[in-house]
């Protein structure tokens, strides 16, 4: 049964770009289905928000969408292939703003200047986790203690350079704290960072509220801010980053629809409109919230306005740690 | 016991149930032809994996695998040819009594014992991993260091006969370990500028490689052989069960829990499982006497207990610690992570009713094995006559879609089809395959477990030793290396007095 599908799959993939040649341009897109590439595994954060966005764009485009995981390589290699992938607007793909990363660790030129825009969708914000029982259970104690103990405290969550790390640098610059007064402990992403402020091998963590959840409903760990201008629903009890301190920084893993450079101007257009109705639909916003993943709409140009800042923002501070390299 | 009724609910699904008797009739083929292993049914059940949910897909490698190593008992017994290395410690012993007209009762006893083995591990599973995953979330990464440090010497099991050439096979599964972003830094390492290495050497395509790919070019290579000749012989399998359930049991018993702990250490697989199980009970024996002469069922059914029941004792390590009790756990493991399931401590807190799912999945698919291994013992005969080359192509082809599936990308097939190539000229050059897996695994846990236990200290070894668990593993670890020099002091000392 597979094997027949895979055949004719291929079959109607070979015969598509004849048609397409033929003429007819971009006035009927789109007449065969298309492929929206996640850069990260399936069940992930990113992927989750493709998943539940694909069948809502279906219905709002009148076409089908195939979602298509290219992991590995931090997300390079995804990433990369929606920005090389011919602008005939068959191939989308959601861009994260770990784009922002890439140049200054020197891992790839990628930025998110290779993208069109079509919309953002979503932000994941990061926290600041500790051990129920610790003493610093609270922010400014816990700021209180890493002033008093440079070089002591450990932090984790994510591989240095990254998303939460850069969470944490971030954090620490805009209270003028030293960024090298904490030993930033690498973690095989957010859960397993939770998991050792858990196991009390670091003082705290600084990744998502949703990778804690579990810890979270067992009394393992306790979200004392989280850095977002807005609380979390499901947990109102937990402050924001500015509440807590009056730091006005705030930093999530935003995700958003993309495509290459060159996606012309019509098809770019009517993606924009799917994409922002799907968007403000109940459907979309439940389907998230339930993850706890905020659902956060940015037009193209306002989604680009942010982008290029965190792009500055987060070399200055990769920078200022010690980690951009070139 | 909530999580409990939704994991009885989502295994009664019937695609689940479906995906579990597809499987476990894969399994019995695999099982069944000689060089096809437990663990490249896995690594061939992985494209297939990638569309099913997650139970289905967990439920298809734990069906598979058991299926498998119980088939290997067939051929083992009607010709002297181990289906899977797992039944290879017995297959003279069994050989025979299938000569002596026995076959129908030894088969019966292997499944019976296969499938008892397969349960006995299962409770010990299902009893130990939420338990010890409840205590692993107070450990950090110093107790995980030592205990990948623990894992890692296991290497000696799999080293094999020739210790030079099982060390080279290791240190090169250690070097692949050391390909992409360095986890301290983020410093690309050995990488070449190829985004696609970042996140290291993709690990499934090169399990997929290594485990798939040598046999089949074995198999293409080889000569055809003629028609397979077996005994044809009466297939009374089930007669005198009884009985040899009331006799056997205390042997059963032993070589279950010896199964299923061999199967929990890193390394150890149904193979050292069934070795270990056949020399401690020819070592007790009461009746050494009937050993070798074509009499005794004894190592029989201590090996195919065990072997069975290692399967189960594998997925302890691999479901709370995230390190893989055998080869095919450390394909599971893959799966897992590309399933969103992420193993370790935290693994029942996150995913309880997958969890329980797969354990039922695990009785059932030990309860499904009587009747269609009865099924597979009567069809051996022409099983075991399908020319085995023809099954080359179609396995070459899921190897390719499993090595492309994982990432959806060219890149992952390369990688299974250089992986296979180095394991086939390993192999043909005496150099086992097992010790590189095992440093491929090890490598990435013990170097990430010391760099952050490093950092957290600054540095400072002394500290390695603070926490009392940290300790106690690190003083059980240096006493197992230093077991072998102790005891010959100790044997001189004697030899002095």
């Amino acid at each position: 049964m597979k094997r027949r599908n895979l055949l004719t799959g291929t079959l109607l993939a070979g015969a598509a770009p004849a048609i397409l040649a033929g003429g007819r341009a971009h006035a009927a897109w789109p007449e065969r289905p298309i492929t929206l590439i996640v850069p990260y595994p399936a069940g992930g954060g990113t992927d989750i928000v493709a998943r539940t966005l694909a069948p809502l764009l279906e219905r709002e485009i009148g076409g089908s969408i195939n979602v298509v995981n290219r992991a590995g390589g931090g997300g390079i290699t995804g990433h990369e292939a929606i920005a090389r992938a011919a602008p005939d607007g068959y191939t989308l793909g959601m861009i994260t703003n770990d784009l922002s990363f890439y140049v200054p660790l020197g891992q790839s030129r990628l930025t998110h200047r290779d993208f069109a825009k079509i919309g953002q969708t979503n932000e994941i914000a990061a926290t600041v986790t500790v051990k129920p029982d610790s003493p610093h259970d609270t922010l400014p104690k816990l700021l209180e203690a890493i002033r008093a103990n440079p070089g002591r405290l450990r932090g984790t969550g994510a591989a240095p350079g990254v998303s939460w790390h850069v969470a944490f640098l971030g954090m620490m610059d805009s209270l003028g704290l030293d960024l090298r007064s904490v030993i930033w402990v690498p973690s095989q992403g957010g859960t397993l960072g939770h998991q050792d402020v858990a196991a009390g091998g670091s003082e705290f963590s600084t990744a998502s509220i949703g990778e804690a959840r579990a810890l979270l409903e067992a009394n393992r760990v306790k979200t004392i801010a989280i850095m977002a201008d807005a609380r979390v629903p499901q947990f109102p009890d937990i402050p924001t980053l500015k509440e807590a301190s009056g730091s006005d920084w705030t930093f999530s893993v935003a995700h958003g629809v993309g495509g290459p450079k060159a996606l012309p101007a019509p098809i770019l257009e009517r993606m924009t409109a799917a994409v922002a109705k799907v968007h403000a639909g109940e459907e979309f916003q439940t389907q998230l919230r339930n993850r706890l993943i905020r659902a956060v709409h940015r037009a193209p140009a306002d989604w680009d306005a942010v982008l290029e800042r965190q792009l500055s923002e987060f070399a200055r501070l990769l920078r200022a740690a010690g980690l951009a390299r070139g | 016991m909530d999580a409990f009724l939704r994991a009885l609910a989502l295994v009664a699904d019937p695609t689940v149930l479906l995906t579990v008797l597809a499987a476990s009739i894969f399994g019995l083929m695999v099982g069944c032809i000689p060089g096809l292993t437990a663990t490249m049914a896995t690594a061939l059940l992985v494209p297939f994996a990638m569309f099913l949910d997650p139970v289905s897909a967990i439920a298809s490698i734990v069906a598979a695998t058991a299926m498998a190593i119980f088939a290997g008992d067939i051929p083992g017994t009607l010709l002297r040819l181990p289906g899977t290395p797992a039944s290879a410690a017995y297959v003279d012993e069994s050989y025979r009594l299938a000569k002596a007209g026995r076959a129908g009762e030894v088969l019966g006893l292997n499944l019976v014992f296969s499938a008892a083995g397969g349960i006995l591990g299962t409770i010990v599973l299902v009893a130990a991993a939420p338990l010890l995953a409840d205590y692993a979330l107070s450990l950090t990464s110093f107790e995980f260091f030592w205990l990948s440090v623990l894992g890692l010497s296991c290497a000696v099991f799999t080293v094999g006969d020739n210790i030079a050439k099982g060390a080279a096979s290791l240190l090169l599964g250690l070097l692949l370990a050391t390909v992409g972003r360095d986890y301290t830094s983020g410093w690309p390492r050995f990488t070449f500028e190829e985004p696609d290495l970042l996140d290291g050497l993709p690990f499934v395509p090169a399990l997929i490689g290594l485990f798939a790919l040598p046999e089949i070019l074995r198999t293409v290579r080889a000569r055809p052989q003629g028609d397979v000749v077996t005994m044809r012989q009466g297939m009374r399998i089930f007669a005198g069960m009884g009985r040899a359930l009331v006799r056997w049991w205390p042997n059963f018993l032993r070589s279950g829990a010896i199964g299923t702990f061999v199967g929990a250490l890193p390394g150890g697989g149904a193979d050292t499982a069934a070795w270990t199980a056949y020399a401690v009970s020819r070592r007790v024996t009461r009746d050494p006497e009937a050993w070798g002469k074509g009499e005794s069922l004894e190592g029989i059914i201590d090996a195919t207990s065990a072997n069975n029941a290692s399967l189960a004792g594998a997925w302890i390590p691999a479901l709370v610690f995230a390190i893989p009790g055998d080869t095919i756990t450390a394909i599971a493991i893959g799966v897992l992570y590309l399933k969103n399931v992420t193993p370790g401590p935290s693994i029942f807190l996150e995913n309880a009713h997958i969890l329980y799912a797969v354990f039922i999945t695990f009785f059932l698919a030990n309860l499904l094995m009587i009747p269609l291994g009865w099924l597979a013992i009567r069809a051996a005969v022409p099983i075991l006559r399908i020319p085995r080359r023809l099954l080359m192509a179609p396995l070459l082809m899921f190897a390719c879609l499993g090595a492309f599936s994982v990432e959806n990308s060219l890149f992952g097939i390369g990688v299974m089809l250089g992986c296979g190539l180095i394991g086939y000229w390993m192999e043909a050059n005496g150099f086992p395959v097992g010790p590189c897996v095992l440093g491929m695994v090890m490598g990435r846990l013990v170097e990430e477990n010391l760099m952050t236990s490093l950092i957290k200290v600054q540095g400072d070894l002394t500290r390695f030793f603070e926490r009392p668990v940290a300790t106690a593993l690190a003083v059980a670890t240096v006493l197992i290396w230093l077991w072998p020099l102790l005891q010959r002091l100790r044997r001189r000392w004697a030899a002095a007095q």
